[in-house]
């Protein structure tokens, strides 16, 4: 699948969860940068997992610390 | 008591140590903001909720605490079964025929006639085939949630899970997919998801301690069937009062029949310690095999596992001190939100009622000022709450009396006045 197009949906939903209004890059670490707490990281999985129909495992999360990782797992999962 | 310790059920990572490359780093200095937090909490003058001391116990609901009479309101013990005389003499005996502990495991030295008394009582209670019992609870979610959900296998779990079943997922090597708190579509859009295939296990609680609600379980149940998961539900805290039996929530809600395990624990209603899975699976009894924290570790003492079979017994008969215990539960929860308290559930769901504090300062505050009247709850506080909440956790018991109910409520009026919460 299209990475271009993962990331193009992606910025799109991270907009409401990125309240503290934090420049995002690639490399933008969701613990470190965005300091989410555990809800907000569920409920924007849970977003990125209905707009692609994919599960993301908490497993697979924990691969996950940048953005440029999310965007590639994602990319990936959507086969 | 996952309740009371100030890290959250699911697991988080600690922050990294920050040392100087070349220093000897303490492992400990990752506890230092925890430390820092809880030294500012005790310096405000404080009592320590969380090293609070039972002198004497009196009954199943009062106790010496910190020098004062208190009426309990904060422990598990839900049908009152700790003092049951049926209960404490048939903990003498075995301690007089069988002494104080096995000193084994139950696959080698450490099964006894009571172990198995133990296991038919729960089978007869629940009306399933096999009973498994593990020294405590935790063990039990921790054992049997790792040992069936294997590598490539699924595993879908409400993110308010308690911390033995997170436990048990990180001890597993299956894939773990949380969904948002008793949201059936949520559930339901996770299960459809998961790979052709692919083993499934659902984990579902019937009563989720920390505002005391309860699941849909009939619906979820359904939907977990539906996508050929198996089925797995805690029922921790509703054995012995919730259902026509007392068998729980399934019970209640007439689904016991589709749920595959039940794991379930004698530190609540049981009145005691140890933890169990019962189940109607014909391959159940190979789990006494391949289950770890089942192997590896000494069963119960004689004198605990015949104090849980009689009260487990007694529990069967037990309708009227259910009636008295739903009594109880209703009249509080009218009679707080009466007061003005903001509490976890609109209707009372369980025998746990949540008191909603504005936050952590004010909740320590009205804890300790509840204690100064005679009464303990359970505080609960960030990050172990759902949603960051700061709650004043009360469980009520079938031996708390009308007139004790009444008090209570009396206790709460003033202590909430003082503090400025209502
Ligand atoms: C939902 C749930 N499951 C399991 C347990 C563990 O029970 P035990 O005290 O027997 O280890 C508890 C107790 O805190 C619980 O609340």
């Amino acid at each position: 699948m299209d990475r271009d197009d993962t990331k193009n949906r992606i910025d799109t939903l991270i907009e409401p969860f990125n309240k503290k209004d934090v420049a995002i890059t690639e490399d933008t670490t969701f613990a470190g940068d965005l300091e989410w707490d555990s809800l907000t990281v569920m409920d924007f999985v849970a977003a990125i997992e209905d707009e692609f129909d994919i599960i993301i495992s908490m497993n697979q999360q924990a691969e996950i610390e940048t953005y440029g990782q999310l965007i590639d797992a994602v990319t990936r999962l959507r086969g | 008591m996952s309740e009371a310790i100030s890290q959250p059920d699911k697991p988080m990572p600690l922050p990294g140590a920050d040392a100087a490359p070349g220093d000897a780093t303490d492992l400990f200095s990752k506890f230092d903001p925890l430390i820092k937090q809880r030294a500012d909490l005790l310096g405000a003058g404080q009592e320590d909720p969380f090293n609070l001391v039972m002198e004497q116990v009196l009954s199943p609901v009062t106790a010496i605490c910190n020098g004062r009479e208190t009426i309990l309101l904060g422990t598990y013990n839900y049908m009152g079964m700790t003092f049951d005389p049926d209960v404490l003499e048939a903990g003498k005996q075995a301690l007089r025929d069988f002494g104080a502990g096995t000193t084994g495991s139950r696959v080698l030295n450490g099964t006894y006639s009571g172990h198995k008394e133990v296991e038919a009582a729960l089978s007869e209670f629940y009306g399933m085939d096999h009973a498994m019992v593990f020294s405590t609870g935790y063990q039990a979610n921790l054992g049997i949630i790792s040992t069936i959900a294997g590598k490539g296998d699924y595993i879908v779990l409400d993110i308010d899970s308690h911390a033995s079943i997170w436990d048990g997922c990180a001890m597993g090597n299956a894939e773990v997919v949380p969904f948002k708190h008793n949201d059936i579509e949520a559930m339901e859009k996770r299960l459809r998801r998961i790979p052709e295939g692919a083993g499934k296990l659902v984990v579902l609680e019937g009563v989720y301690s920390m505002l005391g609600d309860i699941a849909p379980l009939k619906e979820m149940v359904a939907v977990a069937r539906k996508h050929g998961a198996m089925v797995l539900v805690d029922e921790a805290h509703s054995m012995g009062f919730i259902g026509p039996n007392g068998r729980g929530v399934a019970e209640d809600q007439g689904v016991l029949d589709d749920v595959d395990f039940v794991i379930g624990t004698f530190s609540k209603s049981v009145g005691t310690v140890g933890g169990f899975c019962v189940s109607n699976h014909p391959k159940f009894e190979i789990m006494r095999l391949v289950c770890r924290p089942y192997v590896f570790t000494a069963s119960l003492p004689p004198s605990v596992v015949a104090t849980a079979a009689t009260s487990i017994r007694k529990l069967m008969q037990a309708g009227e001190k259910r009636a008295h215990l739903w009594d109880n539960s209703k009249r509080l929860h009218a009679g707080l939100k009466g007061l003005g308290f903001e509490l976890g559930t609109d209707e009372p769901q369980s025998a746990i009622i949540a008191v909603i504090m504005p936050d952590l300062e004010r909740g320590a505050a009205m804890w300790e000022a509840l204690l100064k009247e005679g009464l303990y709850v359970n505080l609960a506080r960030p990050p172990a709450t759902p949603a960051n909440m700061t709650l004043l956790r009360c469980s009520l018991c079938a031996e708390h009396s009308q007139e004790q109910v009444g008090q209570i409520l009396t206790m709460f009026e003033t202590a909430g006045r003082k503090t400025g919460i209502i």
